[in-house]
């Protein structure tokens, strides 16, 4: 097991620095050093000397990948590569183009993130199975196939509408929470109501979807015609023996998310004015601030590792047959 | 000389459109050859649902199809010049726009509620003494051949009903020619008529009544939300399209490659679609979309109309999102040539000495052409939805070009006013979710015809 983890870890190496790579040629090579500061500074003040002078303050006056000009191993470590990429996997995350510090961005705004994804997800998944046990307990019958088509037509309506709705009944109509807004100290869960309400709504369509198709493969298996034959009640076949056996292909899709939730959502927290992540990200792709971006997608890449590696172990929890080796 | 009066005009995005028609008839058409394929289609459109979600969508892809056959008008020859040069308008019309009989060039100052007469907002006005006062501005098209502004719904109810028999009239026209053409068809095309008839009925009226309201209202901007709603269906149908028509070959030859030859390749391949699906997608869309902003902000000279520039932005995002989102199908495709590689057949072709080329295009190819077929489908809804995320986010289509997502970013905040400006939301609500959810609903038939095994898992015990 712990040679598994340590070996699954060093796979992850690979990936990083192809991920480390990829964005590097998007911001870097695509997308030189001058067309940053040309668009950073604006079209009114661009002169050679201001270029040079951003490139200069903002660590950019350097080689891409070789130095020719610094002696031994200084020709690839002062490089914009070494700087601004290579860097990121010490996790010093450098500064964002207007200054700020972005660990420390990173670190506080976390939180607010957290604070609105963990309970979303956890009610979400939770109110999806309840709702797909329901229906399921009315397989194949009039309502189960109306069900269906419920959850086909709420998992067509765009994730802006739900907010939009969510908003425009909850806050503005019938006045039950702030519309938006977050203050840690004063009552924070009067502001995380709505957010949570609307993204667990927004996702019972395809999951509780998903969740009955589980479900239902399972209902289709020997074991359940066996118990059903020696007798046991259709709420303890359901209990019993299809939820336990669901857990697997359910753990696969749920726990890789688990990381990713500190990532926050872009819709719900610039929608609801969250200071997470999530509207982190959005300002710093409204104001093209490419130095946020890339540590955004750098830490974004390690929690998905991250999931699939949680998701392996927690295969071995819910199924003892499975072995990591 | 005899004067053209119309230049026609051939945006990338409108070539890439016919040629992906052209492609798709040539698939059906060799597709209808192999017997097996031609009962899964008949179980899918042996169903009602089949019929009807089927029809919605053609409706969809047709106005999208009318939507770009572009041309420029030739502007009338000013009084007492003598030319031989024609002048052609800047502005690219539509065929769309002329089937609509100028339904978008109906603007109004600013917001105006669906059929109402006048502003929503009040505005410095004149009355006959030439004192200012602030009240609510009669609109410029809507209800001027009232004489009596209580006599409006009746007025309505007359016009609808006057279009509602032109609309009818034409639908049995339609739906008559199909009759006699499909005589001793099993399928239960009625489903399909029916659509047809409300949905040209619905044409007639939206069109007729448009010459003497705003059916949906205005937006900020004075133009017509009905006119903006149905300019949306081509940005959405041609993204959902072109975005997967370019993920397929990726996907599809990587994948394939993976699963049958194994060893290196598959660990390249493997290596690849984890290392993009590892990186949060939004992000890397947005990153590629804002990199290519700033390439055409820096070469303004490229693009001769405002147009073209933004049909290159739109494009450009059809191709960020293809190259974003391989990797899932490729992981399906290539799980399951691994699993056809080991079958009897596939063997059997080895040890005759087949080329392996020959063996992935004749056996393995056309084994795995119902997984893309479902991705396909299933994958064009999600993109129409994710096309709206995008707009809001600043990452979309550019704004001069109409779409869904940008007529949602325009109107979201304003459901906080008072009274709340809901029509612009509705509008692109309605059109949008009537997409999204005929082509989840025919992805689901489609993906039970084609996929026993979940068709098995579908039906219960």
């Amino acid at each position: 097991m712990f040679a598994y983890i340590v070996r699954r870890l060093l796979y992850a190496i690979p990936i990083l620095i192809g991920v480390n790579l990829l964005t590097f040629t998007l911001f870097f090579v695509v997308n030189s050093p001058d067309d940053m500061a040309v668009s950073q500074l604006g079209e009114k003040y661009v002169t050679p000397e201001a270029i040079e002078a951003w490139k200069r303050k903002n660590g950019y006056d350097k080689p891409l990948f070789v130095n020719a000009e610094a002696q031994g191993v200084g020709a690839f470590t002062d490089t914009i590569f070494f700087t601004k990429s290579l860097k990121l996997f010490a996790f010093d995350f450098g500064r964002s183009e207007s200054g700020r510090d972005i660990t420390t961005d990173v670190s506080t705004r976390m939180w607010p993130s957290l604070a609105v994804a963990l309970p979303s997800f956890v009610i979400g998944i939770w109110v999806n199975i309840c709702v797909a046990l329901m229906v399921v307990m009315f397989r194949a019958t009039a309502l189960d196939r109306w069900a269906v088509f419920v959850f086909v037509a709420l998992m067509s309506i765009s994730y802006l509408f739900y907010i939009i709705g969510g908003q425009y009944l909850v806050a503005k109509s019938w006045m039950l929470v702030p519309i938006s807004g977050y203050d840690p100290e004063f009552q924070p869960w009067k502001f995380l109501i709505l957010p949570v309400l609307v993204s667990v709504i927004a996702g019972i369509g395809s999951g509780a979807r998903w969740y009955r198709t589980l479900f239902l493969e399972e209902a289709g298996q020997d074991y359940v015609r066996t118990a059903r034959a020696k007798g046991a009640s259709e709420i303890s076949i359901l209990f019993k023996h299809i939820l336990p056996n669901a857990l697997i292909p359910i753990l696969t899709g749920v726990v890789v998310l688990i990381p990713t939730l500190f990532m926050g959502s872009l819709l719900i927290e610039s929608f609801f004015g969250i200071p997470g992540l999530g509207s982190y990200m959005l300002d710093a792709i409204r104001s093209q601030d490419f130095a946020i971006v890339r540590t955004m997608v750098f830490i974004g890449s390690i929690l998905y590792i991250i999931g699939l590696i949680l998701t392996d172990i927690s295969y071995t929890w819910a199924d003892p047959r499975v072995r990591l080796s | 000389m005899l004067a053209l009066d119309f230049k026609p005009v051939l945006l990338w995005s409108d070539a890439l459109v016919f040629l992906l028609v052209i492609a798709l008839t040539l698939f059906f058409y060799r597709l209808r050859e192999d017997p097996q394929t031609r009962e899964r289609w008949g179980r899918v459109f042996s169903s009602r649902l089949g019929m009807v979600t089927f029809t919605v969508i053609m409706v969809y892809v047709v106005i999208a199809l009318l939507d770009s056959l572009h041309f420029r008008k030739a502007l009338p020859t000013p009084e007492g010049v003598v030319t031989n040069e024609i002048f052609y308008d800047n502005k690219v019309t539509s065929v769309l726009d002329v089937l609509l009989d100028g339904m978008g060039e109906r603007f109004e100052r600013t917001y105006s509620a669906p059929f109402a007469l006048k502003s929503f907002e009040k505005s410095n006005m004149k009355d006959e003494q030439g004192n200012m006062y602030r009240g609510y501005e009669d609109l410029k098209h809507a209800g001027q051949h009232l004489s009596d502004p209580q006599a409006k719904w009746a007025n309505v109810l007359e016009l609808s009903l006057r279009a509602l028999a032109w609309g009818l009239l034409a639908a049995a026209l339609v739906v008559g020619l199909q009759w006699y053409l499909l005589r001793g068809s099993v399928h239960p095309w009625y489903a399909s008529w029916a659509v047809q008839a409300v949905v040209i009925c619905l044409f007639f009226w939206l069109v007729y009544l448009s010459h003497y309201y705003h059916v949906l209202g205005t937006d900020q901007g004075g133009a017509d939300v009905a006119y903006q709603s149905i300019k949306g269906v081509r940005t959405g149908v041609l993204l959902g399209t072109l975005s997967t028509l370019v993920m397929l070959p990726i996907a599809v030859s990587l994948g394939v490659m993976a699963g049958y030859f194994k060893g290196w390749v598959d660990d390249v391949v493997q290596y690849l679609y984890t290392t993009l699906s590892s990186i949060p997608g939004i992000l890397l869309i947005a990153a590629s979309v804002l990199l290519f902003q700033v390439y055409i902000d820096l070469n303004p000279d490229f693009f001769a109309i405002g147009m073209e520039k933004a049909d290159a932005r739109f494009i450009a995002l059809c191709f960020i999102l293809g190259l974003t989102s391989w990797s899932s199908l490729c992981r399906l495709i290539r799980a399951e040539t691994l699993k056809i590689s080991q079958l009897g057949y596939v063997q059997a072709a080895h040890a005759f000495g087949v080329s392996h080329a020959r063996i992935l295009g004749r056996h393995i190819l056309p084994n795995v052409v119902h997984i893309i077929l479902i991705t396909f489908v299933l994958d064009f809804s999600s993109l129409v939805l994710a096309e709206a995320v995008l707009s809001y986010i600043g990452v979309g289509i550019d704004p001069s070009m109409g779409s869904w997502g940008n007529m949602i970013n325009g109107a979201r905040s304003e459901l906080s006013r008072e009274p709340a400006v809901w029509w612009t939301l509705s509008g692109a609500f309605f059109f949008m979710f009537v997409l999204v959810l005929a082509a989840n609903l025919f992805s689901d038939l489609v993906r039970d015809a084609f996929d026993p095994r979940s068709a098995m898992g579908r039906s219960g015990t």
